[in-house]
């Protein structure tokens, strides 16, 4: 090739490159985050778990030199937070929201803490598999090269949208979030539902973090989420507490977090600030559009402490 | 807070390590007990530019008689006056390094008004005569090092595209892009630099995806002026591209992929300053230097590094080292706009403070500052 330059192609393919390769940790930490909200209980924590879930994956890969039993070591360190999370609001009077924000400082504070000897050595990362060979443009190629992780987590979202609205544990867990009163009518013991929901949303949200250190950006250090794990629980009010929504929003916070950078690439420099900010602006734009002051959001659970 | 009891400690304690220093045959002001505190903006081990302080503080740590008091992750903001006073009046720190740009104004001054007895060094701020007296600032005149990174890396780019991933367009970030690009036109005279700035110290998902977009643009050798160059190298290497450090020596983390790169000597400059004090002399409180004056270094080169720019590279590092130095912005310097920024004829050496305000991208940079 006489030049490896695609011009403005860039843009369009660094959004989708972008959507593939951001948006894995919001689709884990936000399906995590709809299946904890649907029982009825908001988990805030999940930053927290994010970044403990990214730090134990880059921590067991490093010390066993297999990334798939460190994906294994964030989900189950995830589970661990969710169930301390459920643990605590199964006692009387306590508020699932400030609970929430603890065990975002807890896990945020303690995975730097841990995580100090892991800034520096090199993990083994997850392997990627080429869907571009298809092509001979190297650009299109690398935008091509996916993360198992992404596959899967884009297959749990029809399933989860399945289980919720014909399985009997998905009917638990949305009478668990919609009337309390009459999930223990039917006697089943809401708590225990919610704990359930919650540990499987936080080892979710773990995977999401494995995601993060293992594959990319591919490393172990403290600013790697920066916000990731609380924009993803923004974005499942956002997404109506539906898991296939839940995927289509996660792809457009990825692939905005992409515009910027890409922007600059092919020469539009001015205001890459705004740009920058553009999965925030997104957010702001759908929920000034969709909420009204005269009625709940539309889909939202019940028993949620932020609805009621 | 009652400060004058506590001085009156502090000098008492003072008294007391004076004695005993002079009792074991110590000499000079710096006797046991003399703590030094640095103050990091992000994690001190984070392959970077707070990883290079660091270095610099543990070199202090193995001198006889320092204690060293460290705090990371302390954000540019009212946050680092009360971790100076914190390291003042319960460590009884007397020598304070805050390390980061942001520390200087309003932070540092204030707090070095408010203790005037106490020695101040601040990196990178620019000191004037406005500034207390027991307040300094250093740096080092990495855009030395930067613009030999630059020769190796126009001579090993094929497609003669380069890419600079930058925090935000601060004048020390600038002189880092435009010196790099100029030291690559010396080696390629149609050389480019791509710059995109992610607008922040330490964001890995962007530095990544910046990374992509310019190895997608058909950049080849990369190098970046942010916190923590991790990502970008690892990435870049990952794509098949080169790429050149900053900070640190990052050859570990890519070794095939790493030509050379700009790092940081603090372990030679701040037991100097110590021995400074010892001696009874005072800081400059305007010090800078570069590759001649140890503040700056390079890496050694990588295999994937030719003869040609070895040799190159070698040359104007000589001249840099040699007695009457060398200049990177040259008079008639023309920006990327087509406006002359440096006049033809005046040479603006290194210790030219109006480098030091540069606001402006050198012809051959693909990018703008706002």
């Amino acid at each position: 090739m006489a030049d490896p330059s695609i011009g403005l192609w860039t843009v369009p393919l660094a959004v989708f490159g972008g959507a593939i390769r951001v948006s894995t940790p919001f689709l884990f930490v936000s399906l995590g985050e709809c299946i904890t909200e649907r029982s009825g209980r908001i988990n805030l924590g999940l930053e927290g778990t994010l970044v403990m879930g990214a730090m134990s994956a880059y921590g067991i890969s490093y010390l066993s030199g297999s990334p798939w039993l460190g994906v294994l070591a964030a989900g189950i360190t995830g589970a661990l937070l969710g169930a301390l999370h459920a643990g605590i609001c199964s006692l009387p009077r306590v508020n699932d929201v400030a609970v929430g924000i603890a065990l975002m400082l807890f896990g945020t504070g303690l995975a730097f803490f841990l995580g100090k000897p892991l800034i520096e050595p090199t993990a083994p990362r997850l392997p990627a598999i080429d869907f571009g060979w298809w092509s001979d443009i190297p650009q299109v190629r690398a935008a091509l090269r996916i993360n198992v992780l992404f596959l899967i987590g884009v297959a749990i979202a029809p399933l989860l949208f399945w289980a919720f609205k014909t399985t009997r544990w998905g009917l638990l867990i949305r009478t668990a979030g919609e009337s309390s009163d009459a999930a223990r009518a039917m006697g089943h013991s809401v708590l225990l539902i919610r704990l359930r929901a919650t540990m499987v949303g936080g080892f979710l949200a773990g995977i999401g973090g494995s995601f993060l250190s293992l594959f990319y950006p591919g490393s172990w250090n403290e600013g790697l989420s920066s916000g990731q794990g609380i924009t993803a629980v923004a974005l499942v009010i956002f997404a109506r507490w539906d898991p296939l929504l839940c995927l289509w929003a996660s792809l457009a916070f990825g692939g905005a977090a992409a515009l910027g950078p890409a922007l600059q690439s092919v020469g539009v420099t001015s205001g890459y600030h705004l740009f920058n900010a553009a999965p925030y602006i997104l957010t702001l734009a759908i929920m000034i559009i969709t909420c009204s002051p005269k009625r709940t959001l539309t889909g939202a659970p019940a028993e949620l402490s932020i609805t009621r | 807070m009652d400060f004058g009891r506590i001085s009156r400690r502090h000098l008492l304690q003072g008294g007391a390590a004076l004695a005993a220093g002079s009792a074991l045959g110590l000499r000079g002001a710096m006797a046991a007990e003399t703590t030094i505190g640095f103050i990091y903006v992000g994690s001190r081990d984070d392959y970077g530019y707070n990883q290079a302080h660091a270095q610099g503080a543990a070199a202090l740590k193995k001198l006889p008689g320092l204690k060293v008091v460290e705090e990371e992750k302390v954000p540019e903001t009212d946050a680092v006056e009360k971790t100076i006073e914190s390291m003042i009046n319960l460590d009884g720190a007397s020598l304070l390094f805050p390390t980061s740009f942001g520390y200087y104004n309003p932070h540092m001054i204030k707090m070095a008004n408010k203790f005037p007895k106490l020695r101040f060094e601040h990196c990178g701020g620019l000191w004037s005569e406005k500034d207390p007296k027991n307040a300094g600032s250093y740096f080092g005149y990495i855009d030395e090092a930067q613009y030999i990174s630059g020769i190796v890396a126009g001579y090993s780019s094929k497609s003669g595209k380069l890419g600079f991933v930058a925090a935000k367009p601060i004048p020390q970030v600038l002189r880092n892009i435009n010196a790099f690009t100029l030291g690559a036109r010396l080696a390629n005279p149609k050389a480019t630099t791509q710059v995109i700035f992610t607008g922040d110290w330490s964001m890995p998902v962007k530095e990544a995806e910046a990374t992509n977009s310019l190895i997608d643009q058909g950049v080849d050798v990369l190098t970046c002026h942010v916190d923590g160059p991790k990502t970008m190298v690892e990435n870049a290497a990952r794509r098949g591209a080169m790429v050149c450090g900053y900070h640190v020596n990052q050859s570990p983390l890519a070794p095939k992929a790493y030509l050379t790169g700009a790092e940081w000597n603090w372990e030679a400059l701040y037991p100097k300053f110590v021995k400074m004090i010892a001696a009874g002399e005072t800081i400059p409180n305007f010090y800078r230097g570069g590759l001649k004056e140890e503040i700056v270094k390079t890496s050694p080169y990588g295999e994937a590094v030719s003869a040609e720019a070895r040799k190159h590279a070698d040359d104007i590092k000589a001249k840099f080292l040699s007695a009457e130095g060398y200049a990177i912005f040259k008079g008639g310097l023309v920006d990327n706009k087509g406006k002359t920024v440096i006049a033809a004829g005046t040479d603006r050496g290194q210790k030219d403070p109006e480098l030091e305000k540069m606001d402006y991208l050198v012809e051959g940079v693909l990018g703008a500052t706002s």
